[in-house]
């Protein structure tokens, strides 16, 4: 990369693509880059302004008025072209439109709310890994585990139907690409995201929704008067767009970091209740959710750098995560730092309204291999699964010891 | 339980949640009602709310009283109240009104919000006297989403009711000022029949409440919403003094000192703590309390899960008595 070193008025520039397959594939070289350039850096080629740096990114975040969502939170300006689903209701809304929608789900989705949830996931998490472990004790962690197992609890929590399952991860994954240009990976999912999303919005009618999950909640607070009966399916949608693939890379980011780390591994097993902790370390390390848009409402102003009104801004979640201005020794995971603060579930009103969920899982699913599995590691490279906004893995192949 | 003994990326303190706040200017609206414009010391943002929100104003003996935001939720760095001198009251307004001044600092919790905008094509306001301040930023969103909307603002007099000229200067005839100088006004005849495009909001005194609440009584639940000025005693005073946090199990307690959050002093102490927002919003610092009594600061709990007192969030909330217990 040239990173164009400026003068005081102007500002750092790269003609980098973020959404290439190089860098896509290794990210952490360009986010270093990016961070070392400036506060605020132009990509070039698309016209974007970038923030990598953990204070930048974290202040945008926060500031919903400056940096506003229902432009879309991908590279699209909705208010000059179409977006090729509706807009999400949460995702893709600011204030007022956004508070209905995000208190309903932020209730239904709230730690309280999910302690019911918590022993049956718990169990869930132990039969799956038994059912994993009396296979044998190498197994793809990915397909095994990071997408098993949020494909056995999430949907049936949600409340829809069993069969049509095997749309959902395609379609989180065509989603989260039509955030970025459109490059290979969304020419790429293209020709069946119509048959996928056909499916899903399918799912998010009353009919279809069974009784006391998530999915009824959600029509329980249309029928109070919390939400319209026109926005309900779109919520729904957002747990189905949102909740599947996120979490199925984060349990993935979890495992990895433990098989590449075993003292890591070690201590957890000496002190379980460090699950939490390990969860939040490796959504900090990995960023599952790399980066989101947001476009300027107003005249800007953010180091030195003038942000035009009505400009689409891009911050490098992953980036501020990974920023030795704010972590110690950041590409290390490690369970005795404290990972509170990372803005790997974004922050402010748009903050992962689904964190306690994955949390959940996640911590179920990591607490039962604990239990039966002394060690883990890798027995061969893993793949990289690439995606214009996730970072994850395709293949990730383990070895286990039982305890 | 597990005592960490680096603490390490202490750097995200609780530097975000309200705590203690400025007064950047009071003005009176009415003869009886101050308008407090309130703005944290160090200049950086308030947490977010949504209109129908209120904050906890803490009193300098330790009580608090809860009022509506009437401001703008796009200001993030201000916060906006109109008080009402009672003098009737249980002292809070008298110690609004005569001993606070611009450039005092004052403690506030929250913003919680029990009385949400719901979204309706069309609503219709109602507020008597004081109660105008909810409507205010409700008014402005309902405006936003493109809905339809009539108020109907009650009072003793025109002089009595702050905002009243303001409103009808930029709103014209969707606002309906009607003071008891001329007389009843029939409000269920204003109301009208239940209608799935129109949702109620009303805010004002126990008679107006009342009046509504039978008004609407047939009505499909949700479709009238009212917030009552509760005068419920909030148990013990907050404290302003140091307090100990002693962990379940672990037989350590450690001194939590004003102005330091639980989460800080814990962090500090080598517990190992997960904390995400630091305003008392998202609920990932969620702590069992098995002991003591809890100052709850957050915006997540409702009034009866405040009211059992099992839990609370250390990145925000504190203690009212000299001990809390919690269980990490």
């Amino acid at each position: 990369m040239t990173i164009i070193s400026p003068a005081p008025t102007l500002i750092p520039t790269t003609d980098e693509d973020p959404f290439s397959e190089a860098v896509l594939a290794d990210p952490l070289p360009f986010q270093h880059r990016l961070r070392e350039a400036g506060e605020v850096v132009l990509l070039e080629r698309y016209g974007v302004y970038a923030m990598g740096r953990y204070d930048t990114v974290r202040s945008a975040l926060l500031d919903w008025q400056g940096f506003e969502s229902s432009a879309g939170v991908g590279i699209t300006d909705f208010r000059a072209e179409t977006p090729w689903r509706p807009p999400s209701l949460l995702l893709e809304a600011d204030p007022p439109h956004h508070n209905a929608p995000r208190s309903v789900l932020a209730k239904i989705l709230g730690p309280r709310e999910l302690r019911t949830m918590a022993p049956r996931w718990q169990a869930d998490a132990e039969t799956l890994v038994d059912e994993v472990l009396s296979r044998g004790t190498e197994f793809d962690a990915v397909a095994s585990f990071a997408e098993a197992f949020p494909l056995r609890v999430f949907p049936d929590a949600v409340g829809i139907p069993e069969a049509g399952r095997e749309h959902l991860l395609p379609y989180g994954d065509h989603l989260f690409n039509t955030f970025g240009p459109e490059n290979f990976l969304v020419e790429h999912g293209a020709p069946r995201i119509a048959e996928h999303s056909a499916w899903v919005n399918e799912q998010c009618a009353r009919d279809h929704i069974s009784p006391g999950g998530f999915g009824d909640a959600i029509w329980a607070a249309a029928d109070r008067g919390d939400l319209t009966v026109e926005q309900a399916p779109l919520v729904v949608r957002s747990l189905l767009s949102a909740g599947v693939d996120t979490t199925v890379h984060a349990i993935g980011a979890v495992l990895h970091a433990f098989a590449t780390h075993p003292d890591q591994w070690a201590r957890l097993r000496e002190e379980p209740a460090l699950a939490r902790v390990a969860f939040d370390e490796a959504i900090r390390l990995e960023a599952p959710v790399q980066t989101f848009f947001r476009t300027t409402t107003r005249e800007i102003e953010l180091g030195g750098v003038r942000i035009p009104e009505r400009r689409k801004i891009l911050m490098f979640l992953g980036s501020a995560n990974a920023d030795p201005r704010h972590w110690n020794d950041p590409q290390r995971f490690d369970l005795s730092r404290d990972p509170s603060g990372h803005v790997g579930f974004g922050m402010g009103i748009h903050q992962c309204v689904g964190q306690h969920v994955a949390r959940l899982e996640a911590v179920s699913l990591v607490t039962a291999l604990a239990r039966r599995v002394e060690s883990i590691e890798l027995t061969a490279e893993p793949v990289r699964h690439l995606n214009n906004t996730l970072r994850a893995w395709k293949t990730m192949p383990m070895r286990v010891r039982l305890a | 339980m597990t005592v960490r003994e680096d603490a390490m990326d202490r750097r995200v303190v609780n530097d975000d949640a309200a705590g203690a706040v400025i007064i950047e200017a009071t003005r009176m609206v009415t003869d009886r009602v101050v308008h407090l414009t309130l703005r944290r010391a160090d200049g950086e943002r308030l947490p977010d709310w949504t209109p129908g929100s209120h904050i906890d104003l803490v009193l300098a003996d330790g009580t608090t009283r809860q009022y509506s935001l009437l401001g703008d939720p796009r200001d993030a760095y201000h916060y906006e109240i109109a008080v009402l001198r009672e003098p009737g009251g249980r002292g809070g307004s008298r110690f609004v009104h005569d001993v606070l001044k611009a450039g005092d600092a004052v403690d506030v919790g929250g913003p919680r919000n029990n009385f949400r905008l719901a979204p309706s094509p069309r609503y219709r306001f109602i507020a008597g006297g004081i109660g105008i301040t909810p409507m205010l930023p409700m008014l402005r969103a309902a405006a936003e989403m493109g809905a339809e909307w009539e108020l109907l603002y009650l009072g003793r007099s025109l002089t009595s009711m702050p905002f009243a000229d303001d409103l009808r200067d930029e709103h014209g005839e969707r606002v309906r000022v009607h003071t008891s100088e001329n007389g009843r006004l029939d409000v269920a005849a204003w109301i009208g029949a239940f209608d799935p495009g129109v949702k109620v909001y009303t805010c004002g005194p126990v008679s107006l409440i009342d009046a509504v609440v039978e008004a609407t009584a047939a009505w499909r639940p949700g479709w009238s919403r009212v917030e009552r000025f509760e005068a419920s005693d909030l148990g013990d005073a907050a404290r302003t003094t140091a307090f100990e946090v002693e962990v379940d199990g672990t037989g350590r307690s450690i001194t939590v000192e004003p102005g330091v959050a639980v989460a800080t002093a814990l962090r500090e102490a080598g517990f190992d703590l997960l904390t995400s927002c630091s305003r008392g919003v998202c609920g990932t610092c969620e702590t069992d309390v098995v002991g003591g009594d809890p100052d709850h600061r957050d915006a997540i709990l409702d009034d009866a899960e405040r009211a059992a007192g099992n839990c609370f969030f250390p990145c925000v909330s504190r203690s009212k008595s000299d001990r809390l217990v919690i269980a990490l």
